[in-house]
């Protein structure tokens, strides 16, 4: 099967939905790539790193899409290239099935397959091809440096011979991927960063990043289904806002990233609130193209206001387009890794496949979005009651002096009836054996972990003293069988002086510093 | 004369103990392996002085013969089978020690009355039965870890009655054959207390798990420490006890820093087969996530990226013999000025230090080379952890999962680095047969394949092309 990558006809698009390393992981998955020619210019990648990779270039859009098995693009498609793509081929993109009817429509009647990237569930087996929140990583980060571009100052506090520099303040509204993405690249310039969200289960991923979580007093949770925010009751709203209107006084960027599926974006940044904040200040909308967190956005524009920069640009992602081709490459390879279970080049759309049919749009013919709701949320499973896991405190083995007395009473008492029967001779035999223990015990404590290896093999070698027990019965005894007894033992004991010394040397031999 | 030969056997006692000493550092290790050599040199010239002379000749022949062989398997040995040769070693302890008790038992010489006839019959029975364990035990363990025998545990149907009634014969036995004098019915009780004694050694070695080994081995080698004390005590010869003294305690000491590595008290290894101690594995609700796999350019990629770094090998390095692969990549990496550092569990391998040794031989400087306790902390500041055929000594559910059968045993702590890579052959798990979730965390990467060919892929690959 052939996958084609078009250049992207969008106007702004950067993008382009495959690296030069993704065409060769496509390849080994048995699949032959066109792609037409400066598809990746924007993006950075050459024709020639293409070529190189094993892709073949295509003159035109034309060319490329006639023939093709598979379509990978970033946007959607346009009216001529939706009319280049041959019957019965499979596309893959952002294809925004929730506002896209119409187009959904017509590739059904084309009788075109379509996965939309964007309807990938967020399920964990699903992270790896989850483009979305590739972008939003991407769109998080791009969002600070819009920000800073724009910011008159220093993101970091810093004191110079020419006057003290605070730090700059940032706020960030909404922790899913961009905003968390936002918190790390702004707490990595070294602001100040506060972040805000309705969902109370992300504080810790919020504090895990640096930044100061922010809360208002009122119970509710925002977690909806699949990793989403829901909608606030009035009350709620109303303590954010005034928690905002606070902030507003101090902070001097403002990051909104608040999004609620099929809804246009909450307006959170209100008129009076950028009225308040200082001038010089900025406010990054990463909701724009839903219409704004801010009242103020214009979608695509950098708009101006009572000395606050909104900037309310739709495709960040873009802005950064190696990265984010980079990213969304690799997305799609896992994707097509998945529907190729068997690397033959030949796709097998499953909807037995959770992931697989929760992104089909389009199949012979029929619109299937929307899907069937994900069955596992991404959001930690706060009902189900923790499985209770009993752990027993072991009971610490606190060696109590009484015990302590006792033990050394009954070992005293057992030496004393030892020495009541046993001959002198075993008596001195047997104090040199309890002090050579502890000995013993002093000296190997202090061995180093690393000769432990060493330690045993020394000591193995030692153990062979045993030899000197045989050597006193060789030949000593008048008795044959104690004679070759003993010989045998000898030797076996010189096996293992020799062995174990040596051993142990030639170890030693290759430690070096 | 007799004073003389004491006083020789003080002065290579003073050696040996100076010899164990030079151990506790890498600086005065080798100086305390000389220390060992001359103070057994010293006192088998001593002893041979007092023997007829009558005996030079076979004992130069037994000696000469056993200086070949064990100077032939010393040199011959690969460092990866370590474990197998000090396994091997113990067993001729063993053997050596029920020889020489037997030989004391059979001496014609020896006419003791009353308790000094007690007292040495006792002591040669004890050295039997703790020689005749060593020798059989030593031997089942070389057959594991050389892969003659399988390493599963054999879990014979009450086994531990079966261990009991054994012990139970050998002291009625023994109290029959301790207060007779030598004679034909009272030689049987020895024979066939020696011939329990070797199979209570098979059986009880080979209840124990391949993992185990590490503990087994020291435990063995503790064993035939007390076999020469015994010996010493027959013979009434304070070198040999003081020796058996020092070793016995030395392998007590490292079996306890097994147990401890593992969290497992000694007597539930010795009982041995994993789990016995009733651990409740929690089979349900057993969260398996996907593990995904990365490929040699992008870790080469990745190494390439990281400044900081930590390899964690296990015993699956040793199996691969990929520590030179290992060293090389560390040379490289250092030379690009990163850095590189060894992260090494105390049960890892099948030996303690094992990992040490491997390492040195590749000629990777001991002082990178950490341990458990010094690295564990450093972890969260690490970019990249690489995990070489390492699986429970890196398993996060000791750590935060109360009910997993490892929970409690420390391991270190690679998850909570940048990134992780594993370095596996398969998904299997390990020894402790608990799967790992590190392999499902979101920051870990699965390379699968021989750590050999892989690294040396890796190396190749980082190469400027």
């Amino acid at each position: 099967m052939i996958i084609a990558i078009p250049k992207e006809t969008a106007p702004g698009e950067a993008r382009v939905a495959a690296s030069p390393a993704s065409v060769k992981r496509l390849q080994s998955l048995g699949f032959d790539v066109v792609i037409e020619q400066g598809a990746g210019e924007a993006a950075s990648f050459p024709d020639a790193e293409y070529e190189q990779a094993g892709a073949k270039l295509c003159a035109n859009a034309a060319e490329c899409l006639s023939q093709a098995g598979i379509v990978l693009k970033v946007q959607q498609p346009n009216e001529a290239e939706l009319d280049l793509i041959p019957s019965g081929a499979t596309l893959i993109a952002f294809l925004k099935p929730a506002q896209n009817e119409a187009l959904l429509k017509k590739l059904a009647e084309k009788n075109i397959n379509a996965l939309a990237v964007e309807s990938i569930p967020r399920i964990s087996r699903a992270q790896k091809m989850d483009a979305l929140s590739s972008m939003a990583n991407i769109a998080g980060y791009r969002a600070v440096i819009e920000a800073a571009h724009e910011f008159g100052r220093f993101f970091t506090g810093q004191i110079t011979a020419a006057g003290k520099i605070p730090p700059a303040k940032v706020l960030v509204i909404g922790a899913g991927v961009a905003g968390l993405s936002a918190i790390g690249t702004a707490k990595s310039m070294g602001a100040i960063v506060r972040a805000f969200d309705t969902r109370p289960e992300v504080r810790e991923q919020v504090e895990s990043m640096g930044a100061e979580f922010l809360t208002v007093e009122i119970e509710e949770d925002g977690a909806g289904t699949g990793g989403y925010a829901k909608q606030m009751s009035k009350e709620f709203i109303d303590a954010e806002m005034a928690l905002f209107r606070e902030q507003a006084k101090e902070v001097d960027i403002v990051i909104t990233t608040a999004l609620i599926p099929g809804k246009p974006a909450p307006k959170l940044w209100l008129a009076d609130m950028v009225e308040t904040m200082a001038d010089g200040s900025v406010v990054v909308d990463l909701a724009a193209e839903m219409g704004g967190n801010c009242d103020f956005t214009q979608a695509d524009q950098k708009v101006v206001k009572s000395g606050v920069t909104i900037l309310g640009y739709t495709n960040l992602a873009s802005r950064a387009a190696t990265q984010s081709s980079t990213l969304y490459a690799t997305n799609l390879c896992h994707l097509l890794t998945d529907m190729t279970p068997e690397k033959n080049g030949e796709i097998d759309i499953n909807f037995e496949d959770e992931a697989i049919r929760g992104a089909t749009v389009v199949k012979e013919g029929e619109i299937t979005w929307p899907p069937p709701a994900p069955k596992i949320s991404a959001a930690p499973q706060q009902k189900k009651p923790e499985p209770q896991i009993q752990v027993e405190p072991k009971p610490e083995k606190k060696s109590s002096p009484l015990s302590l007395v006792a033990f050394w009473a009954v070992a005293g008492l057992l030496l004393l009836a030892l020495g009541k029967f046993a001959p002198a001779d075993f008596v001195a035999h047997f104090t040199v054996f309890v002090l050579s223990i502890f000995i013993g015990w002093q000296v190997i404590w202090n061995v180093s972990h690393a000769l432990h290896t060493p330690l045993m093999s020394v000591t193995n070698a030692i153990s062979g003293i045993v030899i000197i027990g045989a050597l006193l019965q060789v030949g000593a005894t008048g008795s044959f069988v104690v004679t070759v007894m003993a010989f045998i033992a000898v030797l076996f004991a010189s096996i293992n002086i020799f062995g174990g010394f040596f051993v142990t040397h030639r170890m030693l031999k290759m430690f070096r510093r | 004369m007799n004073s003389v030969i004491s006083m020789a056997y003080l002065f290579s006692a003073v050696m040996f103990i100076l010899s164990l000493g030079g151990l506790s550092t890498h600086e005065t290790a080798r100086r305390g392996n000389y220390y060992g050599m001359v103070g057994m040199a010293i006192a088998i010239i001593a002893t041979v002085a007092g023997i007829t002379s009558g005996a030079y000749l076979p004992v130069g022949i037994a000696m000469g013969v056993g200086a070949v062989i064990g100077i032939h398997l010393a040199r011959k040995v690969e460092m990866t089978a370590m474990p197998q040769l000090v396994a091997l070693l113990h067993s001729f302890v063993g053997l050596a020690a029920v020889l020489i008790g037997w030989g004391g038992y059979l001496d014609p010489r020896i006419n003791l009355e009353g308790a000094a006839h007690i007292v040495h019959n006792t002591e040669i029975y004890i050295g039997v039965f703790i020689g005749a364990i060593t020798l059989t035990g030593s031997i089942v363990a070389f057959g594991k870890l050389q892969g003659l025998i399988s390493g599963k545990p054999l879990m014979l149907p009450a086994r531990h009655w079966l261990n009991l009634i054994a012990l139970v014969i050998c002291l009625v036995l023994g109290a029959q054959f301790i207060p007779a004098d030598v004679s034909n019915a009272t030689i049987i009780n020895l024979l066939v207390m020696t011939g329990i004694a070797l199979l209570l050694g098979i059986h009880l070695i080979a209840a124990i798990g391949g993992a185990d080994m590490p503990v087994v081995i020291s435990m063995l080698n503790s064993y035939s420490g007390w076999a020469a004390a015994a010996t010493g005590f027959m013979l009434s010869n304070d070198l040999l006890i003081v020796i058996g003294a020092l070793v016995g305690s030395s392998g007590a000491i490292l079996s306890y820093i097994m147990c401890r590595g593992m969290n497992r008290s000694f007597i539930s290894v010795i009982l041995g087969g994993f789990g016995s101690d009733g651990a409740v594995a929690s089979a349900d609700g057993e969260e398996e996530g996907e593990a995904v796999a990365t490929t040699h350019d992008e870790l080469a990629d990745d190494l390439k990226n990281a400044s900081s770094i930590v390899i964690v090998p296990g015993f699956g390095m040793a199996v691969a013999h990929a520590q030179q692969a290992v060293s090389d990549l560390t040379d490289k990496l250092r030379k690009a000025g990163k850095t590189v550092r060894f992260g090494i569990h105390p049960v890892a391998g099948r030996l303690p230090g094992h990992m040490n040794v491997l390492l040195a031989e590749a000629n990777v400087p001991y002082d990178i080379v950490l341990e458990m306790e010094e690295i564990n902390d450093d972890f969260p500041e690490t970019d990249l952890v690489l995990v070489i055929g390492a699986n429970d000594t890196v398993n996060p559910d000791a750590v935060e999962k109360p009910g997993s059968p490892i929970a409690g045993m420390p391991v270190l702590e690679v998850w909570k680095a940048g990134k992780v890579v594993v370095l596996k052959r398969s998904m299997a798990s390990g020894y402790a047969g608990v799967s790992n979730p590190l392999f499902f965390k979101d920051n870990s990467r699965m390379l699968f394949g021989d750590a050999k060919e892989s690294l040396q892929s890796v190396l190749g690959k980082m190469n400027p092309a």
